[in-house]
Protein backbone atom coordinates (compact mmCIF):
# COMPACT_ATOMS: atom_id res chain seq x y z
CA UNK A 1 0.00 0.00 0.00
CA UNK A 2 1.32 3.41 -0.92
CA UNK A 3 1.15 6.05 1.76
CA UNK A 4 0.08 9.56 0.90
CA UNK A 5 3.09 11.61 1.96
CA UNK A 6 2.15 14.98 0.48
CA UNK A 7 1.46 17.89 2.84
CA UNK A 8 -2.13 18.33 3.98
CA UNK A 9 -4.08 20.83 1.89
CA UNK A 10 -5.17 23.99 3.69
CA UNK A 11 -8.93 24.34 3.93
CA UNK A 12 -8.92 28.06 3.02
CA UNK A 13 -6.82 28.61 -0.10
CA UNK A 14 -5.50 32.17 -0.44
CA UNK A 15 -7.00 34.24 -3.23
CA UNK A 16 -3.70 34.98 -4.96
CA UNK A 17 -2.55 31.40 -5.40
CA UNK A 18 -5.81 29.92 -6.69
CA UNK A 19 -4.40 29.42 -10.18
CA UNK A 20 -1.44 27.42 -8.99
CA UNK A 21 -3.12 23.98 -9.11
CA UNK A 22 -4.35 22.63 -12.39
CA UNK A 23 -7.96 21.38 -12.54
CA UNK A 24 -6.84 17.87 -13.41
CA UNK A 25 -4.62 17.77 -10.38
CA UNK A 26 -7.46 18.89 -8.13
CA UNK A 27 -9.86 16.33 -9.57
CA UNK A 28 -7.30 13.66 -8.88
CA UNK A 29 -6.87 14.78 -5.28
CA UNK A 30 -10.59 14.91 -4.70
CA UNK A 31 -11.00 11.30 -5.78
CA UNK A 32 -8.33 9.89 -3.54
CA UNK A 33 -9.50 8.21 -0.35
CA UNK A 34 -8.08 9.63 2.84
CA UNK A 35 -5.70 7.39 4.70
CA UNK A 36 -8.13 7.14 7.59
CA UNK A 37 -10.87 5.79 5.29
CA UNK A 38 -8.63 3.06 3.90
CA UNK A 39 -7.44 2.10 7.37
CA UNK A 40 -11.03 2.11 8.64
CA UNK A 41 -12.21 -0.21 5.85
CA UNK A 42 -9.33 -2.65 6.33
CA UNK A 43 -9.92 -2.69 10.07
CA UNK A 44 -13.63 -3.24 9.47
CA UNK A 45 -12.82 -6.33 7.36
CA UNK A 46 -10.41 -7.62 9.99
CA UNK A 47 -12.94 -7.04 12.77
CA UNK A 48 -15.62 -8.85 10.78
CA UNK A 49 -13.36 -11.87 10.22
CA UNK A 50 -12.35 -12.02 13.88
CA UNK A 51 -15.95 -11.70 15.09
CA UNK A 52 -17.13 -14.40 12.69
CA UNK A 53 -14.25 -16.72 13.59
CA UNK A 54 -14.58 -16.22 17.35
CA UNK A 55 -18.36 -16.66 17.24
CA UNK A 56 -18.11 -20.07 15.60
CA UNK A 57 -21.51 -21.58 14.89
CA UNK A 58 -23.57 -18.88 16.61
CA UNK A 59 -21.63 -15.85 15.38
CA UNK A 60 -23.41 -12.50 15.08
CA UNK A 61 -22.97 -12.76 11.28
CA UNK A 62 -25.36 -15.72 11.04
CA UNK A 63 -28.59 -13.65 11.45
CA UNK A 64 -27.31 -11.18 8.83
CA UNK A 65 -26.59 -14.07 6.46
CA UNK A 66 -30.08 -15.35 7.05
CA UNK A 67 -31.73 -12.00 6.29
CA UNK A 68 -29.70 -11.54 3.10
CA UNK A 69 -30.51 -15.11 2.11
CA UNK A 70 -34.24 -14.42 2.55
CA UNK A 71 -33.95 -11.62 0.00
CA UNK A 72 -31.50 -13.16 -2.48
CA UNK A 73 -32.72 -16.77 -2.28
CA UNK A 74 -35.99 -16.28 -4.19
CA UNK A 75 -34.18 -14.24 -6.87
CA UNK A 76 -31.62 -17.02 -7.28
CA UNK A 77 -34.43 -19.58 -7.55
CA UNK A 78 -36.07 -17.49 -10.27
CA UNK A 79 -32.86 -17.08 -12.25
CA UNK A 80 -32.10 -20.81 -11.90
CA UNK A 81 -35.52 -21.70 -13.30
CA UNK A 82 -34.82 -19.59 -16.37
CA UNK A 83 -31.26 -20.87 -16.78
CA UNK A 84 -31.88 -24.60 -16.35
CA UNK A 85 -33.29 -25.28 -19.86
CA UNK A 86 -30.65 -23.06 -21.49
CA UNK A 87 -27.81 -24.81 -19.65
CA UNK A 88 -28.99 -28.13 -21.05
CA UNK A 89 -28.56 -27.00 -24.67
CA UNK A 90 -24.84 -27.96 -25.07
CA UNK A 91 -25.76 -31.52 -24.02
CA UNK A 92 -27.99 -31.82 -27.08
CA UNK A 93 -25.02 -31.37 -29.43
CA UNK A 94 -23.21 -34.62 -28.77
CA UNK A 95 -20.95 -36.25 -31.28
CA UNK A 96 -21.65 -39.66 -32.73
CA UNK A 97 -18.50 -40.99 -31.08
CA UNK A 98 -19.54 -39.95 -27.61
CA UNK A 99 -22.94 -41.54 -28.16
CA UNK A 100 -21.33 -44.79 -29.32
CA UNK A 101 -19.10 -44.76 -26.29
CA UNK A 102 -22.13 -44.22 -24.12
CA UNK A 103 -23.92 -47.18 -25.74
CA UNK A 104 -21.00 -49.51 -25.05
CA UNK A 105 -20.77 -48.24 -21.47
CA UNK A 106 -24.45 -48.89 -20.95
CA UNK A 107 -24.15 -52.39 -22.44
CA UNK A 108 -21.41 -53.16 -19.95
CA UNK A 109 -23.59 -51.80 -17.16
CA UNK A 110 -26.45 -53.95 -18.35
CA UNK A 111 -24.33 -57.07 -18.20
CA UNK A 112 -23.22 -56.23 -14.68
CA UNK A 113 -26.81 -55.66 -13.62
CA UNK A 114 -27.86 -59.03 -15.09
CA UNK A 115 -25.25 -60.73 -12.96
CA UNK A 116 -26.58 -58.89 -9.93
CA UNK A 117 -30.08 -60.01 -10.81
CA UNK A 118 -28.82 -63.58 -10.76
CA UNK A 119 -27.77 -63.13 -7.17
CA UNK A 120 -31.05 -61.46 -6.25
CA UNK A 121 -32.42 -64.47 -4.41
CA UNK A 122 -29.59 -64.31 -1.92
CA UNK A 123 -29.99 -60.56 -1.57
CA UNK A 124 -33.71 -61.00 -0.92
CA UNK A 125 -32.88 -63.34 1.90
CA UNK A 126 -30.54 -60.80 3.38
CA UNK A 127 -33.09 -58.06 2.91
CA UNK A 128 -35.62 -60.06 4.91
CA UNK A 129 -33.09 -60.43 7.68
CA UNK A 130 -32.49 -56.71 7.61
CA UNK A 131 -36.21 -55.98 7.71
CA UNK A 132 -36.50 -58.15 10.77
CA UNK A 133 -33.64 -56.34 12.45
CA UNK A 134 -35.18 -53.05 11.57
CA UNK A 135 -38.52 -53.97 13.09
CA UNK A 136 -36.69 -55.03 16.21
CA UNK A 137 -34.71 -51.84 16.51
CA UNK A 138 -37.89 -49.79 16.27
CA UNK A 139 -39.12 -47.74 13.41
CA UNK A 140 -36.09 -45.91 12.03
CA UNK A 141 -37.87 -44.68 8.87
CA UNK A 142 -36.89 -41.32 7.50
CA UNK A 143 -38.72 -39.05 5.12
CA UNK A 144 -37.17 -37.02 2.31
CA UNK A 145 -37.79 -33.41 1.32
CA UNK A 146 -37.04 -33.00 -2.41
CA UNK A 147 -35.12 -29.85 -3.41
CA UNK A 148 -33.21 -28.45 -6.36
CA UNK A 149 -29.78 -26.85 -6.47
CA UNK A 150 -30.17 -23.18 -7.37
CA UNK A 151 -26.71 -21.69 -6.80
CA UNK A 152 -23.19 -23.12 -6.77
CA UNK A 153 -20.13 -21.58 -5.10
CA UNK A 154 -17.11 -20.86 -7.30
CA UNK A 155 -13.90 -22.85 -6.94
CA UNK A 156 -12.06 -19.60 -6.19
CA UNK A 157 -13.75 -19.57 -2.78
CA UNK A 158 -11.99 -22.89 -1.99
CA UNK A 159 -15.06 -24.17 -0.20
CA UNK A 160 -17.60 -26.41 -1.89
CA UNK A 161 -21.09 -25.17 -1.08
CA UNK A 162 -24.39 -25.06 -2.95
CA UNK A 163 -27.79 -23.50 -2.25
CA UNK A 164 -31.06 -25.47 -2.28
CA UNK A 165 -34.50 -24.03 -2.99
CA UNK A 166 -36.08 -25.38 0.20
CA UNK A 167 -35.63 -23.89 3.65
CA UNK A 168 -37.05 -23.76 7.14
CA UNK A 169 -40.59 -23.43 5.71
CA UNK A 170 -40.21 -26.98 4.35
CA UNK A 171 -39.03 -28.22 7.75
CA UNK A 172 -35.27 -28.01 7.15
CA UNK A 173 -32.73 -26.99 9.77
CA UNK A 174 -28.92 -27.05 9.98
CA UNK A 175 -27.16 -30.43 10.33
CA UNK A 176 -29.53 -32.50 8.23
CA UNK A 177 -28.24 -35.02 5.68
CA UNK A 178 -28.57 -34.20 1.97
CA UNK A 179 -28.67 -37.09 -0.49
CA UNK A 180 -29.09 -37.53 -4.24
CA UNK A 181 -30.44 -40.58 -6.03
CA UNK A 182 -26.88 -41.94 -6.29
CA UNK A 183 -25.71 -41.34 -2.71
CA UNK A 184 -24.55 -38.87 -0.08
CA UNK A 185 -24.23 -35.20 -1.07
CA UNK A 186 -23.46 -33.35 2.17
CA UNK A 187 -25.06 -31.65 5.12
CA UNK A 188 -26.95 -28.42 5.64
CA UNK A 189 -24.96 -25.67 7.37
CA UNK A 190 -27.49 -22.85 7.42
CA UNK A 191 -31.09 -22.22 6.37
CA UNK A 192 -33.34 -19.29 5.54
CA UNK A 193 -37.09 -19.61 5.13
CA UNK A 194 -36.79 -20.56 1.43
CA UNK A 195 -33.18 -21.62 0.93
CA UNK A 196 -30.59 -23.83 2.56
CA UNK A 197 -26.80 -23.83 2.21
CA UNK A 198 -25.20 -27.26 1.87
CA UNK A 199 -21.56 -28.15 2.59
CA UNK A 200 -20.62 -30.90 0.12
CA UNK A 201 -18.67 -33.92 1.35
CA UNK A 202 -15.88 -33.11 -1.14
CA UNK A 203 -15.12 -29.89 0.77
CA UNK A 204 -11.76 -30.04 2.51
CA UNK A 205 -13.33 -29.29 5.90
CA UNK A 206 -15.82 -32.15 5.63
CA UNK A 207 -15.34 -35.42 7.55
CA UNK A 208 -17.93 -38.17 7.40
CA UNK A 209 -17.96 -41.35 9.44
CA UNK A 210 -18.00 -44.18 6.91
CA UNK A 211 -17.89 -47.94 6.93
CA UNK A 212 -17.00 -50.51 4.31
CA UNK A 213 -20.28 -52.10 3.30
CA UNK A 214 -18.83 -55.60 2.93
CA UNK A 215 -17.12 -56.02 6.30
CA UNK A 216 -18.50 -53.19 8.43
CA UNK A 217 -15.06 -51.73 9.16
CA UNK A 218 -15.26 -48.13 10.38
CA UNK A 219 -13.29 -45.17 9.16
CA UNK A 220 -13.40 -41.50 8.31
CA UNK A 221 -14.05 -40.15 4.84
CA UNK A 222 -12.42 -36.76 4.34
CA UNK A 223 -13.10 -34.34 1.53
CA UNK A 224 -10.14 -33.27 -0.54
CA UNK A 225 -11.53 -30.23 -2.27
CA UNK A 226 -8.71 -30.48 -4.81
CA UNK A 227 -7.92 -31.09 -8.43
CA UNK A 228 -8.85 -34.12 -10.46
CA UNK A 229 -12.13 -35.73 -11.29
CA UNK A 230 -12.01 -38.98 -9.37
CA UNK A 231 -9.77 -38.56 -6.32
CA UNK A 232 -11.73 -36.15 -4.26
CA UNK A 233 -12.51 -38.29 -1.19
CA UNK A 234 -10.10 -40.14 1.05
CA UNK A 235 -10.84 -42.73 3.70
CA UNK A 236 -8.77 -43.76 6.64
CA UNK A 237 -9.80 -46.88 8.55
CA UNK A 238 -9.84 -47.08 12.31
CA UNK A 239 -8.43 -50.61 12.31
CA UNK A 240 -4.89 -50.58 10.99
CA UNK A 241 -4.84 -54.23 10.05
CA UNK A 242 -7.72 -54.14 7.61
CA UNK A 243 -6.83 -53.61 3.96
CA UNK A 244 -9.65 -52.12 1.91
CA UNK A 245 -10.19 -53.67 -1.51
CA UNK A 246 -10.72 -51.83 -4.77
CA UNK A 247 -14.40 -51.76 -5.69
CA UNK A 248 -15.78 -52.05 -2.18
CA UNK A 249 -18.76 -49.81 -1.48
CA UNK A 250 -18.53 -47.26 1.35
CA UNK A 251 -21.68 -46.26 3.26
CA UNK A 252 -22.21 -43.77 6.08
CA UNK A 253 -21.80 -44.99 9.59
CA UNK A 254 -24.36 -42.58 11.02
CA UNK A 255 -24.25 -40.02 13.79
CA UNK A 256 -26.18 -39.99 17.03
CA UNK A 257 -29.82 -39.11 16.33
CA UNK A 258 -29.22 -39.08 12.59
CA UNK A 259 -27.70 -35.61 12.65
CA UNK A 260 -25.70 -34.49 10.74
CA UNK A 261 -25.46 -37.85 8.87
CA UNK A 262 -27.92 -40.74 8.92
CA UNK A 263 -26.62 -44.29 8.66
CA UNK A 264 -26.45 -46.45 5.55
CA UNK A 265 -26.29 -43.86 2.77
CA UNK A 266 -23.85 -44.94 0.03
CA UNK A 267 -20.87 -42.59 -0.35
CA UNK A 268 -18.72 -44.12 -3.08
CA UNK A 269 -16.42 -46.94 -4.20
CA UNK A 270 -12.80 -47.62 -3.30
CA UNK A 271 -10.65 -46.94 -6.37
CA UNK A 272 -7.12 -46.93 -4.98
CA UNK A 273 -5.49 -48.16 -1.81
CA UNK A 274 -2.11 -47.09 -0.53
CA UNK A 275 -0.13 -47.53 2.63
CA UNK A 276 0.64 -44.44 4.66
CA UNK A 277 4.12 -45.10 6.05
CA UNK A 278 4.03 -42.31 8.59
CA UNK A 279 0.74 -43.31 10.17
CA UNK A 280 1.20 -47.06 9.58
CA UNK A 281 -2.34 -47.39 8.28
CA UNK A 282 -4.03 -47.82 4.92
CA UNK A 283 -5.64 -44.91 3.17
CA UNK A 284 -8.03 -45.42 0.31
CA UNK A 285 -9.21 -43.09 -2.39
CA UNK A 286 -12.97 -43.07 -2.81
CA UNK A 287 -14.73 -42.21 -6.07
CA UNK A 288 -17.98 -40.57 -4.94
CA UNK A 289 -21.21 -41.99 -6.33
CA UNK A 290 -22.58 -38.49 -6.87
CA UNK A 291 -21.33 -36.29 -9.71
CA UNK A 292 -20.86 -33.06 -7.76
CA UNK A 293 -20.39 -30.93 -10.84
CA UNK A 294 -23.80 -31.91 -12.19
CA UNK A 295 -25.99 -31.74 -9.10
CA UNK A 296 -29.62 -30.87 -9.67
CA UNK A 297 -32.40 -32.75 -7.88
CA UNK A 298 -31.43 -33.74 -4.34
CA UNK A 299 -33.34 -34.64 -1.17
CA UNK A 300 -32.94 -33.76 2.49
CA UNK A 301 -33.43 -36.47 5.11
CA UNK A 302 -35.97 -35.34 7.73
CA UNK A 303 -37.73 -37.19 10.55
CA UNK A 304 -40.83 -39.09 9.42
CA UNK A 305 -44.03 -37.12 9.86
CA UNK A 306 -42.59 -33.72 8.97
CA UNK A 307 -45.40 -31.53 7.60
CA UNK A 308 -45.19 -30.24 4.03
CA UNK A 309 -44.15 -31.82 0.73
CA UNK A 310 -42.20 -34.95 1.69
CA UNK A 311 -41.56 -38.43 0.35
CA UNK A 312 -42.35 -40.79 3.23
CA UNK A 313 -40.23 -43.83 4.05
CA UNK A 314 -42.83 -46.20 2.56
CA UNK A 315 -42.64 -44.39 -0.78
CA UNK A 316 -45.86 -42.40 -0.49
CA UNK A 317 -45.82 -38.72 -1.42
CA UNK A 318 -47.64 -36.31 0.89
CA UNK A 319 -48.65 -33.14 -0.89
CA UNK B 1 -20.25 18.17 -8.77
CA UNK B 2 -20.98 17.29 -12.37
CA UNK B 3 -21.73 13.63 -11.73
CA UNK B 4 -25.12 12.48 -10.52
CA UNK B 5 -24.24 10.66 -7.31
CA UNK B 6 -27.65 9.00 -6.82
CA UNK B 7 -27.53 7.63 -10.36
CA UNK B 8 -23.98 6.45 -9.83
CA UNK B 9 -24.95 4.62 -6.65
CA UNK B 10 -27.87 2.99 -8.45
CA UNK B 11 -25.60 1.91 -11.31
CA UNK B 12 -23.10 0.33 -8.89
CA UNK B 13 -25.84 -1.52 -7.01
CA UNK B 14 -27.39 -2.86 -10.23
CA UNK B 15 -23.98 -3.94 -11.55
CA UNK B 16 -22.89 -5.66 -8.33
CA UNK B 17 -26.14 -7.55 -7.76
CA UNK B 18 -26.43 -8.52 -11.42
CA UNK B 19 -22.85 -9.79 -11.41
CA UNK B 20 -23.47 -11.78 -8.21
CA UNK B 21 -26.56 -13.46 -9.68
CA UNK B 22 -24.77 -14.38 -12.91
CA UNK B 23 -21.77 -15.64 -10.99
CA UNK B 24 -23.60 -18.11 -8.74
CA UNK B 25 -26.55 -19.22 -10.85
CA UNK B 26 -25.74 -18.96 -14.57
CA UNK B 27 -21.98 -19.39 -14.92
CA UNK B 28 -21.50 -22.61 -12.86
CA UNK B 29 -23.25 -24.48 -15.68
CA UNK B 30 -20.46 -23.44 -18.05
CA UNK B 31 -17.59 -23.52 -15.55
CA UNK B 32 -14.03 -24.66 -16.17
CA UNK B 33 -13.73 -27.87 -14.17
CA UNK B 34 -10.45 -27.53 -12.29
CA UNK B 35 -11.19 -27.47 -8.58
CA UNK B 36 -13.87 -29.29 -6.70
CA UNK B 37 -16.60 -27.31 -8.39
CA UNK B 38 -15.43 -25.48 -11.46
CA UNK B 39 -13.82 -22.07 -11.73
CA UNK B 40 -16.02 -19.25 -13.00
CA UNK B 41 -15.03 -15.68 -13.94
CA UNK B 42 -15.22 -13.42 -10.89
CA UNK B 43 -17.76 -10.92 -12.21
CA UNK B 44 -18.13 -8.95 -8.98
CA UNK B 45 -14.37 -8.32 -8.97
CA UNK B 46 -14.59 -7.10 -12.56
CA UNK B 47 -17.38 -4.69 -11.63
CA UNK B 48 -15.09 -3.26 -8.96
CA UNK B 49 -12.37 -2.88 -11.62
CA UNK B 50 -14.81 -1.06 -13.90
CA UNK B 51 -15.78 1.23 -11.02
CA UNK B 52 -12.12 1.99 -10.38
CA UNK B 53 -11.63 2.96 -14.03
CA UNK B 54 -14.88 4.93 -14.41
CA UNK B 55 -14.93 6.79 -11.07
CA UNK B 56 -12.29 7.75 -8.52
CA UNK B 57 -10.20 5.70 -6.13
CA UNK B 58 -12.27 6.60 -3.07
CA UNK B 59 -15.47 5.43 -4.70
CA UNK B 60 -13.81 2.26 -5.97
CA UNK B 61 -12.48 1.40 -2.50
CA UNK B 62 -15.92 1.82 -0.95
CA UNK B 63 -17.55 -0.15 -3.78
CA UNK B 64 -15.00 -2.93 -3.28
CA UNK B 65 -15.76 -3.09 0.43
CA UNK B 66 -19.52 -3.31 0.05
CA UNK B 67 -19.46 -5.62 -2.98
CA UNK B 68 -17.15 -7.95 -1.04
CA UNK B 69 -19.51 -7.81 1.91
CA UNK B 70 -22.40 -8.92 -0.31
CA UNK B 71 -20.27 -11.75 -1.72
CA UNK B 72 -19.38 -12.81 1.83
CA UNK B 73 -22.92 -12.89 3.13
CA UNK B 74 -25.17 -13.91 0.23
CA UNK B 75 -25.79 -17.66 -0.10
CA UNK B 76 -24.03 -20.03 -0.92
CA UNK B 77 -21.13 -18.31 0.92
CA UNK B 78 -20.02 -20.29 3.95
CA UNK B 79 -16.53 -18.92 4.63
CA UNK B 80 -15.64 -16.33 7.29
CA UNK B 81 -17.37 -13.03 6.55
CA UNK B 82 -14.99 -10.20 5.65
CA UNK B 83 -12.55 -12.19 3.51
CA UNK B 84 -13.90 -11.10 0.13
CA UNK B 85 -14.59 -7.64 1.60
CA UNK B 86 -10.90 -7.24 2.41
CA UNK B 87 -9.82 -8.67 -0.95
CA UNK B 88 -12.07 -6.38 -2.99
CA UNK B 89 -11.26 -3.30 -0.86
CA UNK B 90 -7.61 -3.88 -1.67
CA UNK B 91 -8.48 -4.42 -5.35
CA UNK B 92 -10.51 -1.19 -5.53
CA UNK B 93 -7.76 0.82 -3.86
CA UNK B 94 -4.82 -0.65 -5.79
CA UNK B 95 -6.45 -0.53 -9.23
CA UNK B 96 -7.82 2.96 -8.58
CA UNK B 97 -4.47 4.31 -7.47
CA UNK B 98 -2.49 2.64 -10.27
CA UNK B 99 -4.93 3.68 -12.97
CA UNK B 100 -5.40 7.27 -11.85
CA UNK B 101 -1.82 8.03 -10.84
CA UNK B 102 0.08 6.43 -13.69
CA UNK B 103 -2.11 6.71 -16.76
CA UNK B 104 -2.53 10.04 -18.47
CA UNK B 105 -5.59 8.87 -20.41
CA UNK B 106 -7.58 7.95 -17.34
CA UNK B 107 -6.87 11.26 -15.67
CA UNK B 108 -8.02 13.02 -18.82
CA UNK B 109 -11.22 11.13 -19.46
CA UNK B 110 -12.32 11.34 -15.89
CA UNK B 111 -13.77 14.89 -15.68
CA UNK B 112 -15.76 14.93 -18.92
CA UNK B 113 -16.55 11.24 -19.08
CA UNK B 114 -16.52 10.92 -22.86
CA UNK B 115 -13.68 8.53 -23.58
CA UNK B 116 -13.63 4.82 -22.93
CA UNK B 117 -10.58 3.35 -21.19
CA UNK B 118 -8.18 1.74 -23.71
CA UNK B 119 -8.42 -2.04 -24.12
CA UNK B 120 -4.88 -2.76 -22.96
CA UNK B 121 -5.55 -0.89 -19.74
CA UNK B 122 -8.76 -2.86 -19.12
CA UNK B 123 -7.00 -6.20 -19.65
CA UNK B 124 -4.03 -5.25 -17.48
CA UNK B 125 -6.32 -3.99 -14.73
CA UNK B 126 -8.44 -7.18 -14.85
CA UNK B 127 -5.38 -9.43 -14.70
CA UNK B 128 -3.84 -7.48 -11.82
CA UNK B 129 -7.13 -7.29 -9.94
CA UNK B 130 -7.81 -11.00 -10.35
CA UNK B 131 -4.35 -11.90 -9.09
CA UNK B 132 -4.50 -9.52 -6.12
CA UNK B 133 -8.08 -10.39 -5.21
CA UNK B 134 -7.76 -14.18 -5.37
CA UNK B 135 -4.42 -14.09 -3.53
CA UNK B 136 -5.69 -11.87 -0.72
CA UNK B 137 -8.77 -14.07 -0.36
CA UNK B 138 -6.76 -17.29 -0.38
CA UNK B 139 -4.10 -15.97 2.00
CA UNK B 140 -6.64 -14.75 4.57
CA UNK B 141 -8.11 -18.26 4.42
CA UNK B 142 -4.70 -19.79 5.06
CA UNK B 143 -3.91 -17.40 7.94
CA UNK B 144 -7.28 -17.86 9.63
CA UNK B 145 -7.19 -21.61 8.85
CA UNK B 146 -10.62 -21.28 7.24
CA UNK B 147 -9.77 -23.33 4.15
CA UNK B 148 -7.13 -25.99 4.75
CA UNK B 149 -5.88 -26.15 1.16
CA UNK B 150 -2.15 -25.78 0.55
CA UNK B 151 -0.51 -23.17 -1.67
CA UNK B 152 0.17 -25.84 -4.28
CA UNK B 153 -3.57 -26.49 -4.56
CA UNK B 154 -4.49 -22.81 -4.58
CA UNK B 155 -2.13 -21.84 -7.37
CA UNK B 156 -3.69 -23.68 -10.36
CA UNK B 157 -7.15 -22.43 -9.41
CA UNK B 158 -5.84 -18.86 -9.11
CA UNK B 159 -4.16 -19.09 -12.51
CA UNK B 160 -7.24 -20.44 -14.28
CA UNK B 161 -9.32 -17.77 -12.54
CA UNK B 162 -6.90 -15.12 -13.81
CA UNK B 163 -7.26 -16.39 -17.37
CA UNK B 164 -11.05 -16.49 -17.21
CA UNK B 165 -11.20 -13.06 -15.58
CA UNK B 166 -9.15 -11.51 -18.38
CA UNK B 167 -11.45 -13.04 -21.01
CA UNK B 168 -14.60 -12.01 -19.15
CA UNK B 169 -13.19 -8.50 -18.66
CA UNK B 170 -13.52 -7.91 -22.41
CA UNK B 171 -17.29 -7.91 -21.97
CA UNK B 172 -17.98 -7.14 -18.32
CA UNK B 173 -15.77 -4.09 -17.79
CA UNK B 174 -17.07 -2.14 -20.85
CA UNK B 175 -20.66 -3.09 -19.92
CA UNK B 176 -20.32 -1.97 -16.31
CA UNK B 177 -18.42 1.15 -17.42
CA UNK B 178 -21.21 2.02 -19.85
CA UNK B 179 -23.86 1.49 -17.15
CA UNK B 180 -21.98 3.74 -14.71
CA UNK B 181 -21.53 6.45 -17.31
CA UNK B 182 -25.09 6.20 -18.52
CA UNK B 183 -26.71 6.56 -15.12
CA UNK B 184 -24.25 8.94 -13.47
CA UNK B 185 -23.72 11.41 -16.33
CA UNK B 186 -27.43 11.78 -16.95
CA UNK B 187 -27.92 15.06 -15.17
CA UNK B 188 -24.73 16.58 -16.56
CA UNK B 189 -25.90 15.81 -20.08
CA UNK B 190 -29.29 17.34 -19.38
CA UNK B 191 -27.79 20.60 -18.10
CA UNK B 192 -25.58 20.77 -21.15
CA UNK B 193 -28.61 20.28 -23.39
CA UNK B 194 -30.43 23.02 -21.49
CA UNK B 195 -27.52 25.41 -22.03
CA UNK B 196 -27.34 24.71 -25.74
Amino acid sequence: MTLDTRPVRTTTPSQGSSGRRTPAREAEDRGRPSRSLVVALVLACAALMVVDKAGGDDSPIAPVRRVVGEVIGPVQAGVATVVRPVAGVPGAFRTNDSLREKVSDLEADNAALRIQLGKAGYDDQRLQDLEGLRAMAGDLGYALVPARVIAIGAAQSFSSTVTLDAGSDAGLRPDLTVVAAEGLVGRITSVTSHTATVLLIVDSSSAVGGRIGANKELGFVNGHGTLGEDDRLEMELADRNVVPKVGQQIVTWGSEGGSPYVAGVPIGKVTKVYESLRETSYRSVIAPNVDFTALDLVAVVVPSGTPGRVIEADGSLTP
Amino acid sequence: MRTNSAGRLLAVIIAVLGALMLQVTVLPHFAWRVGGLGVVPDLVLLVVVATALATDTRYATLTGFFAGLVLDIAPPADHLAGRWALALTVVGYVIGRLAHDNTAEVARFEPDGLRRPPLALVLAAAAGASFVGTSVFALTGVFLSDADASVGELLPVALVALLLDVVAALVVVPAAWWLLRRLSADRAAQTQWARA
